[in-house]
């Protein structure tokens, strides 16, 4: 289990990460949702040990990861697949982690086996694709055949090829009783991956839930609604609803009260309406909506 | 024990170590061959035959330890290494032992060399190790090496890039301090108290021929094994700094 207890991380006046507290429970696939500089990597950074947060705190299995013994048995990650020296080979890489963690040597090869880079095991790393540097860098996180796993945006710059194996990959580790933590900016991703979410925006908690309640949530149907006395129409559906605006047109868009009951409602307050459509947002559309809002919240 | 493994699977799996390994060899051996070819025959010292070994040899040596640091920021290995090793004072002390190490065995493989090669290229000249400070001429390389690989790696972890360390230590050891005498009255005061100064102190021959020695009228205070320690004492208490430091900031 991992607990993130009220995690902060400032660098200068940038707040990465805010007040963040969350729980990632063993057995399952989470995925850590954001946008892009969210707070993802800091966080993950911050639970790996290697940076010191600002406030906070942040364990596994009640330990810090500093704390750990023999880390690699207990944890594996995998924050950025160009972390190897480049005219090392991807054998020698594996090889000085392996001894440092007291792991034999002869896992090496069955993790090179596992992701399928036995042929190059001798190779330099710095020739690898992307999708090998990636497949050796989850070699890496496997070695020690850790419980608990961290994967930083690890589908990034992959074709669909080598989307689909990570993805199996993921779940067969999740399905081996494994806790496995995955970070990634595509909710349609996410989808597909994760059992659970935490999302985030700008350092901060917007939702931890099932994704399948989030996406329910996420994609819950809104109302379009355009009058030339919209501000006043706002006021009083904002009572009872959550009402914003769309960036484009400047049409209301009404959450929580279905379209014949805002017509019922315009009418007893006489305002003419130019539109009023129901709609079913998509998934990123949804995701986007909320992780905006989260932002503005923030500039008020 | 373990981490000293790593270490060396590290060091010995990428190629740079190999290359400063034999340009040291080259360029201190080589300069031994020019000055042992073009000295009058039978005029060959000991003396002579240390100056690749102490001055151009050494200045690789230095590079290489400084590049066993700052190739790990560059490539960010040093994360993957706190990643496997949390205790980052242990990692990196163990890196600093084993690259120490190295380097000193290459210093007296360099200054041996140098000296072998000498006595064949001018077998009438006198060259026969005799005397303490003789065996500490040539032996001593080794030990200048080895305190200037740890001094090297202390640069290396606080600066974190490999041209502004290599810049800081060519700069300090080639220039600075022997810059430093042009100083009227107090330049030589303070290089007395300068480490590679120190350093070259610790080798001298002493005797007739100091005036052709690096250091030479310098009126040092210490002794030649209290100028070595001297040179050590800052080699370490840079490297402590450079762990605190390495402990505190993020990885
Ligand atoms: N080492 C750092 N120094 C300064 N700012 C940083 C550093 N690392 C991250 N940030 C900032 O913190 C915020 C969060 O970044 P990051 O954790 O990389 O987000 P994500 O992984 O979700 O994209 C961004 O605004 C980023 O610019
Ligand atoms: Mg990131």
């Amino acid at each position: 289990m991992i607990q993130a207890v009220r995690l902060r991380k400032h660098y200068g006046r940038t707040k990465a990460v805010d007040d963040l507290s969350f729980i990632v429970k063993p057995g399952r696939v989470t995925g850590f949702l954001g946008p892009n500089g969210a707070g993802k990597s800091t966080t993950m950074r911050m639970i790996l040990g290697l940076d010191t947060p600002t406030g906070g705190d942040v364990t596994i299995d009640g330990k810090h990861y500093t704390e750990l013994k023999q880390p690699l048995r207990k944890v594996g990650a995998l924050l950025d697949a160009k972390w190897v020296h480049p005219n090392r080979s991807a054998r020698s890489h594996l090889k000085w982690m392996a001894v440092s963690n007291k792991i034999p040597v002869s896992r090496v090869d069955e993790v090179l086996e596992i992701v399928g880079l036995s042929e190059v095991a001798h190779k330099r790393a710095g020739g690898f694709s992307l999708g090998m540097a990636q497949r050796l860098g989850i070699a890496g996180a496997l070695l020690g055949d850790p419980e608990v796993l961290l994967f930083d945006e690890p589908v990034n710059g992959l074709d669909p090829e080598g989307i689909l194996w990570i993805r199996q990959f993921m779940h067969r580790l999740a399905d081996e009783g494994r806790t496995v933590f995955v970070s990634s900016h595509l909710l349609s991703e996410m989808a597909q991956t994760a059992q659970d979410l935490i999302v985030i925006g700008k350092g901060q908690l917007i939702a931890q839930t099932t994704t399948e309640q989030f996406i329910s949530d996420a994609t819950q149907d809104h109302v379009r609604v355009r009058s030339p006395h919209a501000g006043k129409l706002r006021e009083i559906l904002a009572a009872s609803a959550t009402v914003t605006e769309d960036a484009v047109d400047g049409a209301l868009v009404v959450h929580g009260i279905p379209a014949p009951q805002i017509g019922e409602i315009a009418a007893e307050n006489q305002i003419v309406l130019h539109e009023l459509s129901p709609q079913r947002g998509s998934l990123e559309e949804a995701f986007m909506q909320l992780t905006k809002e989260s932002v503005e919240y923030h500039a008020h | 024990m373990t981490l000293l493994a790593v270490e060396r699977i590290k060091l010995f799996s990428t190629r740079s170590p190999y290359w400063c390994t034999a340009l040291a060899l080259v360029l201190g051996v080589g300069l031994t061959a020019i000055i042992a070819g073009t000295t009058e025959k039978g005029q060959m010292s000991i003396g002579l035959t240390q100056f690749g070994s102490s001055q151009l040899a050494l200045a690789v040596v230095l590079v290489m330890s400084a590049l066993a640091v700052t190739t790990e920021y560059r490539f960010n290995t040093i994360r993957a290494t706190f990643l496997a090793v949390p205790s980052r004072t242990s990692a990196l002390v163990a890196k600093t032992v084993v690259v120490a190490f190295i380097a000193a065995a290459l210093g007296e493989i360099i200054a041996f060399g140098s000296w072998g090669l000498a006595k064949v290229m001018s077998p009438t000249s006198d060259l026969a190790i005799n005397t303490g400070a003789e065996w500490r001429h040539v032996a001593g390389v080794g030990l200048l090496y080895g305190i200037g690989a740890v001094l090297a790696i202390a640069v290396g972890i606080l600066v974190r890039q490999t041209a502004g360390a290599v810049a800081i230590l060519l700069v300090w050891t080639m220039l600075l301090e022997g810059l430093i005498g042009i100083i009227p009255k107090v330049g030589i005061k303070i290089q007395a108290w300068l480490p590679f100064q120190n350093a070259n102190h610790f080798l001298a021959l002493g005797g007739g021929n100091t005036a052709e020695q690096p250091g030479a009228g310098i009126d040092f205070k210490l002794s030649q094994w209290g100028s070595l320690a001297y040179f050590a004492g800052i080699a370490v208490a840079l490297l402590v700094v450079a762990l605190v430091v390495a402990k505190r900031r993020d990885a």
